[in-house]
């Protein structure tokens, strides 16, 4: 239904309605909209109109930098850039098994990661719209409006972020762009009064994170009418789980389930995820379209992400997020959860999750040991995937003899999500401003819909060189008078 | 040790042959600098050790003091100016300190944090140097490269080998390394080389040694430059 959305027919007598930029959200976007005298909807487009090009100026450097490069991508998870990068230079190192120490350590930094960005994601980005409302006064739906009406939330928020801050600096070495994963381990183990500090708030910690699972599973309990139908779309979903089946945000394999929730692949080795995904490219956005191969453009496109990840996996390792993984299973019922909405209570469960391996961590001695570095044949080629707060992070390097980088190719979480990102404003705009006057309120509808995959635009551009691009010269009176195309295959041609 | 100077009003004793800034460290006093090394005969390049003696402005690596003589160092006047070189010299290379390996044990790097940079204020040359990865140990990444000529003295005078050497003139002066092919592995540089380990920034580079030291454990994360005159560099 929403595919037709995509481009209009007749462009050229349509009113064009524009939310630029898109607030609350990480990076820069903007929605297209056009409508008709009627205030018929025939056109919606999210488009991503940050460039950034990192896959490109990597090449030529050395591979034991890249770790530390690559995470400049994003000032939200950089962890989840390091580490997927680190992941994969492990393979060039040859360390295929990491110490103990190290492995823990990593993970200790990537829970530290998924508490803080979902806890700054759902208090200081999407809590005002669930609070007050979609079109409650805009002066009032921000982090400061929280605040004054709800204090206790908003702190708890900030405090739950802050923790999960502290664990990447004693981890990482600093809360932003750290240096503590190297191509094949760590560089640093915890102290005792680094353990001992993170250990005096985890438990607190692990029961606000419960309280926030349960405030938004109120929030479905009370609404399920706006909560099941808001912006809802089927779609197939994918996800890195553990080799056991269970939840695994570190490493894993992959499986993709269809929009029944019927496995389509799994325990794929994630080394040959070329094989399972490819993009497309549009002349309209600067972020691809990646899909299944299997499946093709049309029918292969899926969404990552916690409402993949909570549905993807058989089971959780940790006591309290395994209940409330059952419970959002047992309200969705038989068939998978596809409304979008429902990303902020699988985010809680994961937020959960995330602050019960901490504790589990942090009462562990190897993440004290000294043995830090594992090393093995040398290779050239490594892929890296992590389960990044938003969704599967994807590295892929290629190292010369004389360890220079010669490929890298980036599959950003928010990237896999842009098909379904799409689909879900095109709903949205269905629902909602179909036969409408358009009002700032109805647009935060829009907001809202996306806000729910809590994208990270900013990561999320690549393509360079390989942009379709359409350069027009009109005259002064608006008539065409040339045009210069070049397709995704980097191919130029001009018509006068 | 009979003669003294004062420096920014402080007495410093100084011997025979000593210049200002060798008998300023020797009293444990801090004139920046980068070219200068005590164990190299001074270059006077990089100018950023200039101090005012007897009212005249001078290099400090090369004037020798004299009996009496007023020398003012950490003054604004200097300080301004010094950052004014540091600047020209950041904006001259490529220089990214969130990407580099050397972070915390670069001297450029503590000397601009010394003289409170804020900002390169010139805009950028982005200069073009790919990198030398020729060599199976060492890595020359010559988008940092300074001009110190400390490689270049270390490795004619210590090690007996004039690897390395400055090319071009003005503007067009660049770092090169004495072989035909113009690729480090085809000289007879060795890890064991003085002119190996003499780097006050990051252009000659251990392989695979990158980020083993982490934040917080590096030369500078310890101490200012200030605090540790003339510093022994880890990873250096």
């Amino acid at each position: 239904m929403s595919a037709s959305l995509e481009t209009a027919v007749h462009p050229e007598n349509l009113r064009r309605v524009v939310i630029d930029p898109v607030s609350r959200v990480e990076g820069h976007g903007k929605v297209t909209i056009l409508l008709d005298d009627k205030n018929k909807v025939h056109q919606v487009r999210l488009h991503i109109v940050e460039f950034r090009g990192f896959e490109k100026f990597i090449q030529g450097r050395p591979y034991w930098e890249v770790p530390v490069m690559v995470q400049r991508l994003c000032g939200i998870c950089p962890v989840s850039h390091h580490l997927a990068a680190s992941k994969a230079l492990d393979h060039i190192v040859g360390a295929i098994h990491l110490t103990p120490t190290a492995e823990k350590m990593r993970r200790l930094m990537h829970y530290g990661q998924i508490l803080q960005s979902h806890a700054l994601h759902f208090f200081h980005l999407s809590s005002p719209d669930l609070l007050f409302g979609f079109d409650s006064d805009m002066s009032k739906r921000n982090i400061i409006g929280v605040a004054e009406k709800h204090p206790d939330t908003a702190k708890r928020g900030i405090l739950l972020r802050k923790f999960g801050q502290e664990v990447i600096r004693h981890t990482a070495g600093k809360r932003i762009h750290g240096t503590g994963a190297v191509p094949g381990g760590v560089n640093k183990s915890l102290s005792i009064a680094e353990r001992d500090e993170l250990l005096n708030d985890i438990y607190q910690i692990v029961s606000w994170s419960r309280d926030a699972v349960h405030l938004v599973k109120d929030m479905h309990h009370q609404n399920p009418e706006l909560y099941n139908s808001f912006g809802s779309f089927r779609a197939n979903y994918m996800s890195i789980v553990g080799l056991d089946g269970g939840m695994d945000l570190y490493h894993g394999q992959l499986r993709g389930r269809d929009e029944s929730g019927n496995i389509i692949f799994d325990g794929v080795d994630y080394q040959n995820y070329s094989q399972l995904i490819a993009e497309e490219v549009k002349n309209w956005s600067y972020m691809k379209f990646p899909y299944l191969k299997s499946l093709g453009t049309e029918k292969g496109w899926y969404r990552v992400g916690p409402l993949s990840r909570v549905q993807n996996c058989d089971f959780i390792s940790t006591p309290l997020a395994e209940v409330e993984r059952r419970d959002f299973a047992a309200f969705s019922g038989v068939m998978p959860m596809h409304a979008p909405l429902g990303y902020h209570w699988a985010r809680m469960i994961e937020m959960l999750h995330a602050a019960e391996m901490i504790k589990e961590l942090l009462h562990d001695d190897d993440i004290m040991g000294d043995d830090l570095m594992a090393k093995g044949e040398r290779g050239n080629e490594g892929v890296g995937v992590i389960e990044a707060p938003r969704g599967t992070l994807i590295h892929h390097y290629r190292v010369d003899e004389n360890d220079l980088v010669t490929m890298c190719n980036l599959i950003v979480s928010t990237t896999h999500n842009n098909q379904a990102m799409n689909e879900a404003v095109r709903r949205v705009a269905q629902q909602y401003l179909q036969g409408h006057e358009v009002t700032e309120g109805l647009l935060n509808h829009i907001e809202v819909a996306i806000r729910a995959f809590d994208p990270c635009l900013s990561c999320a551009t690549h393509a360079l060189g390989k942009m379709p691009l359409q350069v027009e010269l009109l005259n002064g009176a608006g008539e065409q008078l040339s045009t210069m195309s070049r397709s995704n295959n980097g191919s130029i041609c001009a018509e006068v | 040790m009979d003669n003294t100077f004062t420096l920014d009003g402080k007495s410093i004793p100084y011997s025979e042959g000593q210049t200002i800034i060798q008998a300023a460290i020797a009293a444990g006093e801090y004139i920046p600098h980068l070219c200068f090394n005590p164990e190299f005969k001074p270059h006077g390049s990089c100018k950023l050790c200039t101090v005012k003696a007897n009212g005249r402005q001078t290099a400090s690596c090369t004037q020798q003091p004299q009996p009496g003589m007023v020398v003012e160092s950490d003054t604004k006047e200097l300080n301004d100016e010094r950052r004014v070189l540091l600047q020209m010299l950041f904006v001259e290379g490529n220089h990214f300190c969130p990407s580099c390996e050397k972070s915390g044990n670069c001297q450029l790097q503590a000397t601009a944090y010394e003289l409170e940079m804020m900002s390169p204020h010139f805009d950028q040359f982005f200069p073009d140097r790919p990198v030398d990865a020729t060599h199976s140990e060492y890595l020359l990444d010559f988008n940092r490269c300074i001009l110190c000529s400390l490689c270049v003295r270390a490795s004619r005078d210590v090690d007996g080998k004039n690897v390395f050497a400055l090319s071009g003139r003005g503007i067009k002066s660049h770092l090169i390394v004495n072989a035909k092919s113009g690729n480090l592995v085809d000289t007879d540089f060795s890890g064991d080389d003085k002119a190996a380990h003499v780097c006050p920034v990051g252009v000659i580079i251990k392989k695979r040694v990158g980020f083993a030291i982490p934040i917080g454990r590096r030369t500078f994360d310890e101490h200012p430059i200030s605090a540790t005159p003339h510093p022994i560099v880890k990873g250096a």
